[in-house]
């Protein structure tokens, strides 16, 4: 197939950006859409124009590196990542938009790679069950109920690829934080450092730009790993058990 | 300890039979070396080195541990663990990766599980059979220090994990569930669905950024490594002591000294362009030390995984895998008749189906190990049975069946166990495998070569250390599933923090200066190689040289090799590089984020590494693991490896410029284990 792509460029985040069109043929439907990228790319070199930058490694999904705004949603019309979008879900002829994450916290490094240190810095302020190397107990020291552990898994499963942010009308990082929150508050591991994590973590996550949840849910429904709505839920009611325990 | 009694091997009177043709075939391509042994590893019985070592290894005192610094080169499971726990400890830690995250390195991509002789299933399980059947795994061609001690802290593993909050699976009543891997009896295997790498991952970058706060460890994201530099201490000893990294955004140059520097920058085997690696994944950090002195073991030992799905065209640009924990519960199979191939699968009717992998090897079928399994399914597409679209005029594929299964434990329960699975098959492929087959072929997935190093994990360049896939030690000629997220945790939590404390009870070490000549020669270097990918002004892309160094490598080098192909491989990968470095085309600056830059020095690397690969390969004139050479077979096609000759590890050591490479050999010594001809019929 045979499409139109306008693309967001940016040579770096001092300078400002703006979009510009590319014919790509040859498509096939068996591609994935950065694979189409990389062929446009193999296009310009040979033109001697610079290739577009963007995100990926491990292509598979789930180290979440990839992710682009395409037609306005992120990762595109499918429930996935960018690297596991297909063109098949795309048509001759089609024209579409490609731009990088935008939100204040992710500023753009280049093109279509933006910056997600914010996510870190999050993770760092108490995003972990602080055990040191050695001193862990026997594993079967304690029984975690399947339930429990299957709901812990299922949120640890966020690949912090940062589209849940890019969705969100207010740039928030509610998913991802409330994720790591209840993956850690499902278990009994978790208890100790419950009430300090979230205060500790919400309070970075203001701090670096995100804005607050207003219970839209477009995060939610952008997320390749289907976390759901409800760990912001969790979210909120652990800082409130925090803020009434004096933290 | 004396060797277990096991039925399923059986020792092979061939092994003893001395070469046919007594000749190397790799003489025209190497030096010989003076041979080298591991000096490390303590004698006395096998169950005891370990504690041994830990005990005689010195310490340093935690006030001293601040005045240490540690650099330590990638964020996979082997890096981010090492570098949490170090920071723990309390020495000064930097942490590089290429990635924008510690946490996309990738180790998170593994899917099955990870082992560890908890023996909760009381199977019959223990550290020795663990330990035996890595060894075994590796076809004879590991260190059985290393692999015993690896076995032993498998179970800190576990323990280390569930404490940090990653969500294994569980059963009913709380506690952990196992599965079992391919090539063993035994259910070892911990798992959190089709995501244990990532899990585990993230619980080591979970640890790794607890001490980013605790201020015992920096990270540099999006930095790669392109130097290490080695200094004279003065005494007539070179250490290394940093690296050379570019700041990936804004193209700067910058030198980072230290007391020791750790490689945990993954394997390469993406030298075959397409692979499972990750885009990302390359040899640079582990080549940028050979060249500098540190032996490369064994480069020729790859590991094609059997279950990842087919190729679908020319604009492939990597390769999915597939957990081969799908073979305990799908069924292999070819249509028994070449017409039979275009068919929907479901309408050839049992008759007509060859399960080859059951009938050929029928106590462990659909389990075999992972080069037996991928050899058989090139043997059948080589037949003109293989099934999917043709690409070049072959189908290259066969059927993963699990019909069987669904009718057996119905959808519901093939689901929990393989969900995330088969809709990651169904989102590539556009089929639905709980109602049409999967289809799977081999690729490349590991690569148990890697930089030489003794018990401590350390390289022959004194101060440089190396964990995980990057080095060479515990898998032997293949590895075992689900053992490569337990070598990444064993060493980077548990071994090397014991290991590196005793070489650094020597330091701190006598201050680097940035004016250093060998640190102002590295850095020199680093840029001029950058100037001249930047100014070549050919016409070629570097993915174009890459795609097509790939094709050689897995023509010539892959699952199948030969005397005549490897000669023939080293041409061409030597013409390709001369014309790679005449004709190559990058475009941008080297003072921003350029991946065309990047990747160009990966390829170049990649060019170097593929040809001392085939040289080792040529020189290995034995099959082993998941080294194939067609001159070593039994009658009936199976590996056949030649214990006279070949039981060591080929160390090789960077030759010069242009010169030929050097081979160092380290023998093999099994002294708790008796080296047997695998059989798994």
């Amino acid at each position: 197939m045979k499409l139109t792509l306008k693309i967001w460029r940016q040579p770096d985040a001092a300078t400002a950006g703006s979009m510009h069109t590319y014919d790509v043929d040859d498509v096939s439907g068996d591609m994935s859409f950065l694979e189409m990228l990389d062929v446009l790319n193999e296009q310009l070199n040979a033109k001697g124009e610079e290739p577009i930058a963007f995100d990926s490694d491990c292509r598979e999904g789930i180290c979440g590196m990839c992710g682009l705004m395409i037609n306005g949603e992120a990762h595109g019309p499918v429930t996935t990542t960018t690297c596991q979008l297909h063109m098949r879900s795309f048509s001759d002829g089609d024209t579409i938009t490609i731009e990088p994450w935008r939100s204040t916290a992710f500023p753009v490094v280049k093109d279509l790679v933006v910056d997600r240190g914010a996510f870190d810095r999050i993770i760092q302020q108490g995003g972990y069950i602080s055990v040191n190397t050695g001193s862990a107990p026997e594993a079967h020291s304690v029984q975690v109920p399947k339930e429990a552990a299957d709901r812990a898994f299922d949120v640890a499963t966020c690949i912090g690829c940062g589209a849940c942010v890019a969705a969100c009308p207010n740039g928030s990082a509610s998913l991802f934080m409330g994720a790591k929150i209840t993956h850690l508050g499902e278990l009994p591991q978790g208890q100790a450092e419950r009430d300090s994590r979230v205060v500790n973590m919400v309070a970075q996550h203001d701090h670096e730009g995100f804005g607050g949840c207003t219970n839209i849910g477009e995060c939610t429904a952008a997320c390749p790993k289907e976390i759901p709505l409800d760990v912001i839920s969790q979210l909120n009611r652990d800082l409130r058990t925090a803020i009434k325990h004096g933290h | 300890m004396t060797d277990m009694p096991d039925t399923t091997l059986t020792s092979h009177p061939s092994i003893d039979v001395p070469l046919e043709v007594d000749t190397d075939d790799a003489v025209d391509y190497y030096t010989p070396g003076a041979p080298i042994s591991d000096t490390k590893a303590p004698d006395g019985p096998i169950d005891q080195r370990w504690s041994t070592r830990k005990f005689e290894a010195r310490l340093v005192n935690p006030a001293n541990r601040r005045k240490l610094s540690v650099i330590i080169v990638g964020t996979g499971l082997a890096g981010a663990s090492a570098a949490a726990t170090l920071g723990e400890a309390g020495y000064v830690v930097k942490s590089f990766c290429y990635q924008d995250s510690p946490r996309r390195a990738h180790s998170i991509a593994a899917q099955g599980g990870i082992n560890a002789a908890k023996n909760y299933k009381e199977d019959g399980d223990s550290v020795h059979r663990l330990f035996y059947d890595t060894v075994k795994g590796g076809d004879y061609r590991s260190r059985e220090s290393n692999v015993y001690r690896l076995a032993e802290v498998s179970t800190n593993i576990i323990d280390q994990c569930v404490a940090q909050g990653v969500p294994f699976a569980r059963e009913y009543g709380g506690l952990l569930d196992n599965r079992s891997f391919g090539g063993v009896q035994v259910s070892r295997t911990f798992y959190a669905r089709g995501q244990t790498g990532q899990q585990l991952l993230i619980g080591a970058y979970q640890a790794l950024e607890r001490q980013v706060h605790a201020g015992t460890v920096e990270t540099f994201t999006r930095h790669e490594m392109l130097e290490v530099i080695v200094v004279d201490d003065g005494a007539g000893q070179s250490r290394a002591r940093g690296i050379i990294a570019r700041d990936m955004v804004t193209g700067e140059i910058q030198t980072h000294l230290a007391d020791v520097v750790v490689l945990a920058s993954g394997g390469y085997g993406n030298v075959f362009y397409l692979s499972t690696n990750a885009m990302g994944c390359n040899v640079t950090a582990a080549w940028r030390a050979h060249r500098k002195g540190a032996y490369m073991a064994n480069p020729c030992y790859t590991q094609i995984h059997p279950t990842c799905i087919p190729v679908s065209g020319a604009h492939q640009s990597k390769l999915t895998l597939m957990s081969e924990s799908l073979r305990n519960d799908g069924r292999i199979w070819v249509p028994k008749n070449k017409a039979d191939c275009a068919k929907d699968p479901r309408e050839i009717p049992e008759a007509d189906r060859d399960y080859y992998l059951e009938r050929i090897y029928p106590s462990f079928g659909n389990l075999v190990p992972r080069d037996i399994a991928s050899r058989a399914a090139k043997y059948q597409c080589d037949d003109g049975r293989g099934v999917g679209p043709e690409v070049d005029g072959v189908r290259r594929g066969v059927y993963l069946d699990f019909a069987d299964a669904i009718g057996r434990l119905g959808q519901e329960a093939v689901e929990e166990k393989y969900g995330n699975l088969f809709d990651m098959y169904a989102r590539i492929t556009g089929e639905n495998p709980y109602e049409v087959p999967m289809r799977i072929y081999p690729a490349v997935h590991y690569v148990m070569g890697g930089l030489w190093v003794d018990y401590d994990l350390q390289s022959s360049i004194p101060g440089l250390f190396v964990t995980g896939e990057a080095n060479f030690s515990d898998h032997g000629a293949n590895r075992l599933g689900a053992s490569a997220l337990m070598q990444g945790l064993a060493d980077g939590y548990f071994v090397l923090p014991h290991t590196i404390r005793d070489y650094l009870a020597d330091g701190p070490f006598e201050k680097v200066e940035e004016t250093h000549p060998a640190v102002v020669a590295a850095r020199e270097s680093v840029e001029k190689r950058i100037e001249h990918f930047l100014t070549v002004g050919g016409t070629r892309s570097v993915d174009s040289y890459h795609r097509e160094l790939g094709h050689i490598m897995w023509e010539y080098c892959g699952m199948e090799r030969t005397e005549d192909g490897l000669k023939k491989a080293i041409e061409e990968i030597r013409s390709l590089k001369d014309e790679f470095n005449r004709n190559l085309k990058v475009l941008g600056s080297a003072d921003s984020l350029n991946q065309s830059l990047e990747k160009a020095g990966r390829v170049a690397d990649f060019f170097e590494l593929g040809e001392l690969m085939c040289i080792d390969a040529l020189n290995r004139r034995e099959s082993c693991g998941g080294h194939f050479r067609a001159e070593s077979q039994t009658d009936d096609g199976e590996a056949l490896r030649h214990d006279d000759q070949y039981a060591y590890a080929a160390a090789w050591e960077f030759g010069g410029e242009g010169e030929k490479p050097i081979l160092h050999k380290e023998d093999l010594v099994y002294t708790a284990i008796e080296m047997k001809q695998r059989s798994y019929k």
